[in-house]
């Protein structure tokens, strides 16, 4: 039966933690996430399930290891100072192939940064973040209804491909109010015989680690990781598109960004100018394909970003030049407004018109 | 007769009665430890006890980044291998979602007492019930000798080449006293294994540690003052001579704290 219900985001989040399965969840406070540990502080318990403040950001992703590495669905949540801190755990979990949800409630930086909302974390989320060569899933919820579905959608896929998934989230998105539903979820049935569970006289000892001391093991490995990384890039691409159909130009944006891009849209086309968005879903993979069919399409495209142009790089390698790019960005905490964009837009078709 | 084909007596002829063998839940493998180091000792003695407790199907280990890095290569249980340092902090998560198994953790004095303090403490303060074997021989033995906050006063390391010097970088740390003090350890005690009776008393003190486990009584911390004959440029004899004559001035061996005697002093009797 559907739940419906006024949330926030970081607690919709929550519940959908507890709706999933969530086994164990280790977290440290910090804004603007922290009602993501106050929540289930409160409501784990009732569940039977494992809720505990770490000492860190440092323990908490360590946590997250030991009990991935154990066979359970496990997760943490953070933001971006904290997130850093987790780097190092999290290649750690994508060397060993232990599957975990992680959360990023981005918020603008660098350093201690502000608490208000950023998308600055894009590179660190999308390229890595930690040591060595590996890739996250990336999801990133554009509302409280996807800051739920994703925590379902995080965990399978996490099991599915044995690999830690990311929800890059921001802090308007975590904070704000909007309706949820929740859907009747099945936990899907997952062989974890890799488990450190005590091993019994039928089967080999199991180890979880990510050494690899002999070179030709640890090429093997990555090459292995690599092949994974390729079937995710094939198989697991998610965006959304408005008004492409007509579109003589372009919005891409992703989570609060693409939200505000949308009102932009919106008041381009009253103005009778065509603008689409393409709202990316997943930002690993990337919809490169699809922007490259778009490519040849529109007359220009406009990344939207609150940082000084991260996904944008992402977009440039998908339409390789085949159509003029150009970026617009607040540097987080300061968010643009509908009318910002859509004077962008405006001074695009111009100059557009001028050639 | 042993069944079990990682343990072999290729060489013992039938008329002979088997007095020692390695024990079931050892790998037989080779280890990859210097000659006259104290780790594949305590490695041993560790799976002795599993074997006792008959608890091999129970047991989870998790090995930290060090000299025994490698410890599940070595020990026939499920493990994991945490990151430097935070042993504590996955074992934590292991034990919280499996109380009733037997986890333990195996860390080096850089790996726990260095960069790894902060889970190691907090771990214990929350009293996790949980095994820490601590293996103290004063040097980060995998990266070839440098200090350790454990190293001695004086001792020389390649990055303490004059010797410690305590004004610059103060004086070894006392994990086991200094973990005695929180409320959440149960079992503390310190060991040696560089002779025979040092060797029993050590195993009779993991033997206790697993039992504690058993009743929730809180975090065991078992501080194992090991040696390095390579990093500490002695031979295996030598290196043996410095435990007693050094080491055991700085770290008296000794039960420290027992959940029936919460606040042990080291005394003679108990030594």
């Amino acid at each position: 039966m559907n739940v419906t219900k006024l949330m926030k985001g970081n607690e919709a989040l929550a519940e959908a933690a507890i709706r999933a399965g969530c086994d164990a969840y280790f977290g440290y406070p910090i804004t603007p996430q922290s009602e993501v540990l106050e929540y289930l502080a409160r409501e784990m318990p009732r569940h039977n399930r494992i809720v505990l403040q770490a000492e860190s950001e440092v323990a908490s992703i360590n946590m997250v290891y030991g009990a991935a590495g154990a066979g359970f669905r496990a997760m943490t949540s953070s933001s971006s100072p904290g997130f850093s801190l987790m780097q190092e755990g999290i290649s750690y979990l994508a060397g060993a192939e232990l599957p975990c949800l992680l959360v990023n409630v981005n918020r603008a930086g660098p350093g201690l940064g502000t608490i208000q909302p950023g998308q600055g974390d894009y590179f660190q989320a999308t390229k890595g973040g930690g040591h060595g060569d590996y890739r996250l899933i990336v999801l990133a919820p554009a509302s409280v209804q996807e800051m739920a579905d994703h925590v379902f959608l995080g965990f399978d896929l996490a099991d599915q491909y044995r690999n830690p998934v990311v929800i890059l989230s921001d802090g308007a998105i975590g904070q704000m109010m909007e309706k949820v539903t929740f859907k009747p979820y099945q936990k899907p049935t997952v062989d974890k015989s890799w488990a450190t569970t005590g091993k019994p006289a039928s089967r080999k000892r199991n180890a979880i680690s990510s050494l690899f001391i002999q070179p030709e093991r640890m090429e093997q490995h990555n090459l292995k990781l690599t092949e994974k990384f390729n079937r995710i890039r094939e198989s697991e691409v998610r965006f959304e598109e408005v008004n492409t159909d007509d579109a003589d130009y372009l919005l891409v944006a992703y989570g609060l960004s693409a939200r505000i891009a949308q009102k932009a849209m919106d008041l381009a086309r009253a103005k009778g100018l065509r603008v689409g968005l393409l709202r990316p879903i997943t930002l690993f993979p990337f919809p490169e394909k699809r922007l490259r069919e778009l490519a040849t399409q529109v007359q220009g495209m406009l990344t939207v970003e609150l940082n000084s142009g991260q996904m944008v790089e992402d977009v440039r390698l998908a339409v390789e030049g085949r159509v003029p790019l150009a970026r617009y960005g607040r540097m987080g905490g300061m968010i643009f407004t509908p009318e910002e964009i859509e004077r962008q837009l405006e001074t695009l078709f111009e100059k557009a018109y001028a050639n | 007769m042993q069944t079990d084909e990682t343990v072999t007596h290729a060489c013992v002829p039938d008329d002979y009665d088997v007095a020692y063998h390695r024990p079931a839940a050892l790998m037989d493998v080779n280890m990859h430890y210097c000659p006259g180091c104290a780790h594949s000792l305590v490695h041993k003695l560790l799976m002795e006890v599993v074997d006792e407790l008959g608890i091999q199907d129970q047991t989870i280990g998790v090995a930290p980044v060090g000299c025994s890095v490698f410890a599940y290569e070595y020990m026939d249980i499920d493990m994991q291998e945490a990151a430097h340092g935070r042993a504590c902090a996955v074992a934590t998560a292991i034990k919280r979602l499996m109380p009733d198994k037997f986890v333990f953790t195996y860390q080096g004095d850089g790996d726990l007492a260095a960069i790894g303090i902060a889970e190691t403490l907090h771990a214990i303060n929350r009293g996790e019930n949980i095994l820490i074997v601590f293996m103290n021989n004063a040097v980060y033995g995998m990266t070839s000798g440098q200090m350790a906050p454990t190293t001695l006063p004086g001792m020389k390391t390649t990055t303490s080449p004059f010797g410690r010097d305590t004004k610059f970088y103060g004086a070894p740390m006392k994990i086991a006293e200094l973990v005695a003090q929180l409320p959440g350890s149960s079992y503390v005690t310190r060991q040696v294994v560089n002779s025979a009776h040092g060797v029993r008393k050590t195993k009779q003190a993991l033997l206790k540690a697993f039992e504690w486990q058993k009743q929730n009584t809180g975090t065991c911390l078992i501080e194992i003052i090991g040696n390095c004959p390579s990093n500490w440029r002695m031979t295996p004899l030598e290196a043996s001579r410095f435990i007693d004559e050094e080491m055991v001035k700085a770290f008296p061996v000794g039960d420290i704290k027992t959940p029936d005697q919460p606040s042990l002093e080291p005394t003679p009797e108990n030594l």
